[in-house]
């Protein structure tokens, strides 16, 4: 055999380890959601099929008693805890979305690119901070200057966990959305203004709507963050069991309240099998959401191609 | 070429733990045919309230027993119950009794080691604990039900009480229930639930009117809180030692009817009056001492 013809089945040979390698690491990798989803299923479905609860139960009843024992008899109402979630969520993204969208404009069309440069990297640096320390400023900073402000009996509450929440989401919805208002062609702002659209003319009607899939999902991932965030919302959020009736008093949110008693729930009991169905439920939302961000950007693809 | 230098590495990596993993067992084997004292592992796992305590027992242990090694875990009472019951450890540490959690067939297959006392203290902001020295048993049902809403009704200063408790799967609160407020349910719709004693101690010093429950070590140097007294008798050891202070129970280590002779060895240096000094300057009662019969 000739060095070339060595050199060539070596080749090959490194090709096809290689692909074998990294098509089971791919493979291996992807099912991992999927292994993940099938156990929280298999003890998530324990409320229903051994404790015998009802799914409206689940979800709708605020009566929320589980027994920690393997014979059940509880009640297993996560109403509050799942409304407690969502309205956290919703707040964050109040506060949050018009910030962004303000930030992620003054990046892609108002800076000067040595300002951009400045700003782009201090608003990823946001999302490198650990949530224990957003929690443990929140409680140290932002709940006496909440108390010293308005008239609120704890200061924990549900503004604060909002406002906690807020912050931790900002960054990813200033760069998904920052990105895709870069992404709309030049060419289509210079056919605005020789319409003679004014600047603003054109940010609103031309680039926000062009890059309203990449603002969509930027939000539905930052809401995602926001309900799978225990810890810092844990901290600030007082996790008092009760459905959030207002901004200024305490609430609790599914993974708080999985976070504050997974400890000392007995594995197979009611309490714990009800704790895993919430976890199940977050589970579930957080797939909606993804599901959701499809839809949107096959919808904008096109849309992008008519 | 990277490629293949991937896959090397990747080769090395397996490598490296099959020979660690090998190293660690052939270290065991000569440690069993050396040493006289004992050898061998002991896993534990349970209660986060007694964690410390084991975990300064085993680094006491290992001292003169270096054959010995000594995994433990958090995790909670239910699960080192659970995983004591499955023999998937050693010694399952619970705050609560066994029989509270697992069925009566399981229980009869363990052995309860009661290692030491958990004394539980009721305890308040400073600015309350001023006034109010003592409460009743009645007057502390009817603050943590909610019934009594302000500090004026129970003889202390015109301000709000804010709750401060456990989550309802903790040892403390079971106690808490139990001996201090007559078994009555705490209203969990008015209260902040921590579910650390460290933040609750935390909590209780940073709010004006807050009143919560701890166990005693963790009062140890502790000056931003006061303890209350219940019908006029201090939370302390002495107390409960004598009987007089109701709110306590034993911190138990479960391990099944023979346990190893390594978990047998550790369980003996536990309860030895040698480790009783340390397990008193911890903040937990030793179980010897106590004089009445009672079992919490």
């Amino acid at each position: 055999m000739n060095p070339i013809e060595i050199a060539v089945k070596n080749a090959h040979r490194d090709e096809r380890a290689a692909r074998l390698l990294i098509t089971i690491c791919g493979i291996g990798a992807a099912l991992v959601p999927f292994f993940i989803g099938g156990f929280l299923l298999l003890k998530g479905s324990d409320t229903f099929l051994i404790f015998g609860h009802s799914l409206g139960e689940f979800l709708l009843s605020g009566q929320w008693a589980p027994s920690d024992t393997a014979v059940g008899g509880g009640h297993v109402g996560a109403a509050m805890f799942l409304s407690g979630s969502l309205v956290t969520c919703g707040l964050a993204l109040l506060i949050s979305l018009p910030l962004s969208i303000s930030t992620a404009i003054f990046m892609t069309e108002i800076a000067s690119p040595r300002t951009r440069r400045l700003i782009q990297p201090a608003v990823e640096l946001f999302t490198g901070i650990p949530s224990v320390v957003y929690g443990w400023i929140g409680l140290t900073v932002l709940i006496p200057f909440l108390r010293h402000f308005f008239i609120m009996p704890y200061g924990f509450s549900l503004l604060a966990a909002g406002c906690v929440l807020a912050v931790m989401i900002f960054p990813t919805i200033t760069t998904m959305s920052a990105d895709a208002m870069a992404a709309v062609p030049k060419t289509w702002r210079e056919a605005s203004y020789g319409l003679g659209a004014t600047r603003w003319e054109t940010i609103s009607r031309i680039v926000i709507p062009a890059a309203r899939g990449g603002i969509f999902t930027g939000v539905i991932l930052g809401l995602a963050r926001a309900l799978g965030e225990a810890l810092a919302v844990a901290m600030v959020i007082g996790q008092m069991k009760v459905f959030p009736t207002s901004l200024f008093l305490p609430a609790s949110t599914l993974t708080t309240a999985i976070a504050s008693d997974m400890g000392g729930a007995m594995e197979g009991g009611e309490y714990s099998a009800a704790l895993w169905t919430m976890a199940l439920l977050l589970f579930l939302l957080s797939f909606l959401f993804i599901f959701v961000i499809h839809r949107i950007n096959r919808a904008s693809q096109l849309k992008g191609r008519a | 070429m990277k490629l293949k230098k991937l896959i090397f590495i990747a080769l090395a990596a397996v490598m490296v733990v099959g020979a660690a993993g090998c190293g660690s067992q052939q270290k065991a084997d000569g440690d069993k045919s050396s040493s006289a004292a004992v050898s061998g592992s002991i896993t534990g796992s349970g209660s986060s309230a007694l964690l410390p305590l084991v975990k300064d027992a085993a680094d006491k242990f290992k001292i003169d027993n270096q054959g010995v090694s000594i995994s433990l875990n958090a995790g909670g009472s239910g699960t080192g119950l659970k995983q004591i019951a499955d023999g998937s450890v050693d010694m399952g540490n619970s705050d609560v009794p066994a029989e509270t959690k697992l069925s009566k067939d399981q229980v009869a297959k363990l052995v309860d080691h009661k290692v030491c006392v958990m004394t539980v203290a009721t305890i308040v902001n400073p600015d309350i604990g001023q006034v109010v020295k003592s409460l009743t048993n009645q007057q502390l049902q009817d603050i943590f039900t909610a019934k009594i809403t302000n500090w004026k009704e129970v003889g202390g200063p015109n301000e709000a009480i804010i709750l401060v408790t456990r989550p309802q799967t903790s040892g403390t609160r079971a106690l808490f229930k139990e001996y201090a407020i007559n078994g009555a349910e705490e209203s969990s719709n008015k209260s902040l639930e921590t579910d650390n004693s460290g933040l609750l101690v935390q909590s209780v010093a940073q709010n004006k009117g807050a009143i919560g429950y701890v166990a005693l070590p963790y009062l140890i140097n502790d000056k931003t809180v006061s303890t209350i007294a219940i019908n006029g008798v201090a939370p302390s050891l002495e107390n409960t030692y004598n009987g007089t202070y109701a709110v306590w129970g034993y911190e138990h280590i479960y391990t099944n009817k023979e346990p190893k002779a390594a978990v047998k060895a550790f369980l003996d240096f536990v309860l030895s009056d040698t480790y009783g000094q340390r397990i008193e300057e911890l903040g937990y009662g030793v179980s010897s001492k106590m004089q009445t019969k009672e079992v919490h």
